[in-house]
């Protein structure tokens, strides 16, 4: 689905992926790990297509096409989702109006009809109960004075109408209180198909005791320098980011 | 980055104005150029009452020693007040029993412009007056109305039917010495709309009143007057577009609103002339004044206006709180792109105790264009007790645009309160790039960003305005980028 080759990205002349290399498949869930400025964001945007990034070298296929060649809003609607680390406010808009823009625009992307008012309403009442998510929330505007585990909520919330094949999950755990990760867990576990995959790019271990990972990666210094199963996210956990740095000084 | 942003700035100007076009129809004009002979000319066209030769004989002689005013924030090109054709009707004198009887060219313009006349307004529940050029053409639903008393005419037939009405109101509120373009407007007004709700009297229906400037070169001076009796309520709208001219086209016209006690006035705008071309070549002047008094105690006038079009717009809706514990409301969205310019903002004057008012401004910058809200807030000596409170906030798109504030705040007793907010912000990246990753392209985004920006103030319209008003703030601001 996903194929990274030696990719290498530059902001602003500074050069923070060096060389990565990832390989996601349908059906799989992988974990991105690392400390602080390790490029895991920078990655992210890579796949979402933000546009303050130099791309120095390497490829990106999606689905068998140069992704980086595809405009954000068309990987959008060929089934990449973004859960940002930081949503952004859209004071105003309901997420009603908004995500209802969203998936017709996709619908559109898609040659299928748009889906009425009341066919979206439907819809949406569907997910909030499957994801356990107050009515309440989408009568509000975009995360307008939203709560970090609210804001976390509502891209899950998004994830789930928008049903995409592949989901890159920011550090989506940041800041969540136990029930609010439990939320955002039990949303990604139950959106996981045999056909779709995610990418959960995290700094601390806790998500994972709710979304188990088929494989687990250690990005470092622009490298993803440590691949494994599940247990390679405990390993880190107990022995810190310090044992990658000691162990690759000894390489 | 950058060079994208510039792209897509650029791509702004090669959206197309969506109603640009133009219908012939033979006009009945008057020759170029204003004296005293052309007054007479449109006074006996008109075939108006005596009094009215002198109201605009009066108007005329005072216009003649005023200055045109400079200190709004805009700039054009001198206006060649003898360059201009003041009167223009269309020639077949319109009485209708229905639709089929009317020229299907005039019909052929109003379904261009979206305007279901007859059957889909009588749907809608809203009552038409059409006005093409000068002369009305059309009024529906006047059976209905006139039942409750209700007067809902064309100024002309006003000046025929009702003379009195007019004698006692007109100029009362905007009187012919307020300004230079008043004075104008008085001098030669050749038609407009004229609304009376008597006395406790629910206007059951909204009116609407869509304008159209048409004949090429001829200048559109309208003229509006609402009375609302004691306890009585009536919501009106008015909407415009124009076709695409290259010469500029001035427009003055006059809205006078009179509230009695306990009455309460509803008017909303949306106005949408042809704005120009990206190089700020034509484009429509709107020179405008717009006043509504709440004469006596309670009474209410609310001003809401969604202003898109126009190369120029000069514009104040202003309100003087006489009365006591009368309200007074003024909400609006000013968008400007490409060259545009807006000067354009409210006066709230008080005098009457406990009166309240509010104001919401939300302007649009984008393109080249300038966008100033300008305002005062008066409390008189006698309005003690009174509070105002004004919210006015800028949005900019792109970095060429240009939003500026000029409020005025003059309180003369100790016991009022005036309370001022502004902000001014700009689309940033980070939000734009949220809905190009939910799938929403650049130009839906701004959409959807924009509409909810200015949503306080679409809330205020009636609900088919609403609707309207924002695909319009959409298509105005179509292929321009934060």
């Amino acid at each position: 689905m996903l194929t990274i080759k030696n990719l290498s990205v530059s902001v602003e002349g500074k050069l923070i992926l060096k060389g990565l290399n990832l390989e996601v498949k349908e059906g799989e869930v992988h974990a991105i790990m690392g400390p602080n400025g390790s490029g895991k964001s920078t990655l992210a945007s890579v796949i979402s297509g933000r546009n303050y990034l130099t791309i120095e070298q390497g490829e990106v296929t999606y689905m068998g096409k140069n992704l980086l060649e595809i405009p954000p809003e068309v990987r959008s609607k060929e089934g990449i989702f973004l859960g940002f680390q930081y949503p952004v406010e859209i004071p105003g808009v309901s997420i009603t109006n908004f995500m209802r823009t969203a998936i017709n625009e996709k619908r559109k992307h898609l040659e299928l009809k748009p889906l009425s008012g009341a066919e979206f309403l439907k819809l949406m009442e569907e997910k909030q109960k499957i994801l356990k998510i107050q009515s309440k929330l989408t009568n509000r505007s975009v995360n307008e004075g939203f709560s970090g585990g609210e804001k976390k909520k509502n891209e899950i919330f998004q994830m789930a109408l928008l049903e995409p094949k592949l989901a890159i999950l920011d550090e989506t755990d940041s800041g969540l209180d136990i029930d609010a990760l439990k939320v955002v867990a039990n949303g990604v576990n139950l959106l996981r198909r045999k056909d779709n995959a995610t990418v959960v790019i995290t700094h601390y271990q806790r998500l994972l005791d709710y979304v188990i990972p088929d494989f687990v990666h250690v990005l470092f210094d622009g490298m993803i320098v440590k691949s494994g199963g599940k247990e390679l996210a405990l390993e880190l956990e107990e022995k810190g980011y310090n044992w990658i740095k000691e162990s690759l000084k000894k390489t | 980055m950058q060079n994208n942003n510039n792209k897509l700035i650029n791509k702004v100007t090669q959206s197309d104005y969506k109603y640009g076009f133009y219908t012939d129809i033979e006009t009945d004009k008057a020759p170029k150029g204003l004296t005293e002979d052309t007054i007479r000319f449109i006074w006996e066209k008109k075939n108006e009452p005596d009094f009215m030769l002198d109201f605009r004989l009066k108007a005329f002689r005072h216009w003649q020693k005023m200055k045109e005013p400079t200190w709004a924030h805009i700039q054009y090109n001198p206006i060649d007040y003898q360059d201009i054709i003041y009167y223009a009707a269309p020639r077949k004198k319109p009485q209708y029993e229905n639709m089929n009887q009317v020229d299907p060219e005039l019909l052929e313009t109003f379904n261009k412009l979206g305007i279901p006349l007859e059957e889909q307004k009588q749907l809608a529940g809203v009552a038409v007056d059409a006005v093409m050029d000068s002369t009305s053409v059309t009024t529906t639903y006047k059976k209905a109305l006139s039942e409750k008393g209700i007067i809902f005419s064309s100024f002309s037939e006003a000046l025929q039917n009702h003379p009195e009405l007019l004698q006692k109101y007109m100029a009362t509120v905007v009187p012919y010495t307020d300004n230079f373009f008043a004075a104008l407007n008085s001098a030669v007004f050749s038609d407009g709309s004229f609304v009376y709700i008597p006395k406790g009297v629910r206007c059951p229906i909204e009116l609407s009143t869509y304008f159209r400037i048409n004949a090429a070169n001829t200048g559109q001076f309208e003229r509006t007057l609402i009375v609302a009796e004691e306890g009585s309520y009536v919501s009106y709208l008015e909407g415009c577009t124009a076709p695409m001219r290259s010469e500029n086209q001035l427009h003055a016209a006059i809205v006078e609103i009179v509230a009695h006690k306990n009455a309460e006035v509803k008017y909303s705008t949306v106005q949408n002339w042809w704005p120009g071309d990206k190089k700020g070549k034509g484009g429509v002047f709107n020179f405008v004044t717009k006043r509504g008094i709440c004469k006596e105690d309670n009474a209410k006038i609310s001003w809401t206006q969604v202003e898109t079009g126009s190369a120029i717009t000069w514009k104040y809706p202003s309100l003087i709180l006489k009365g006591n514990n009368t309200t007074g409301e003024f909400f609006s969205v000013a968008v400007t792109n490409n060259m545009q310019q807006a000067d354009t903002g409210t006066k709230m004057i008080h005098s009457g105790k406990n009166s309240r008012s509010t104001i919401i401004s939300k302007g649009i910058s984008a393109g080249k264009s300038n966008n100033s809200y300008r305002g005062l807030v008066k409390m008189s000596k006698e309005a003690t007790n009174s509070r105002n409170y004004s919210q006015c906030d800028s949005l900019l798109l792109g970095n060429k645009s240009g939003a500026h504030t000029f409020p005025y705040i003059d309180v003369q007793n100790k016991s009022s309160i005036v309370e001022h907010e502004a902000t001014t912000s700009k689309i940033s990246e980070d939000q734009l790039f949220y809905c190009l990753q939910r799938g929403i392209d650049v130009e839906n985004a701004i959409g959807l960003i924009v509409n909810g920006y200015a949503k306080d103030v679409l809330n205020k319209l009636p609900m088919e305005f609403a609707v309207e008003a924002q695909k319009l703030l959409s298509v105005s601001l179509e292929r321009s980028i934060g």
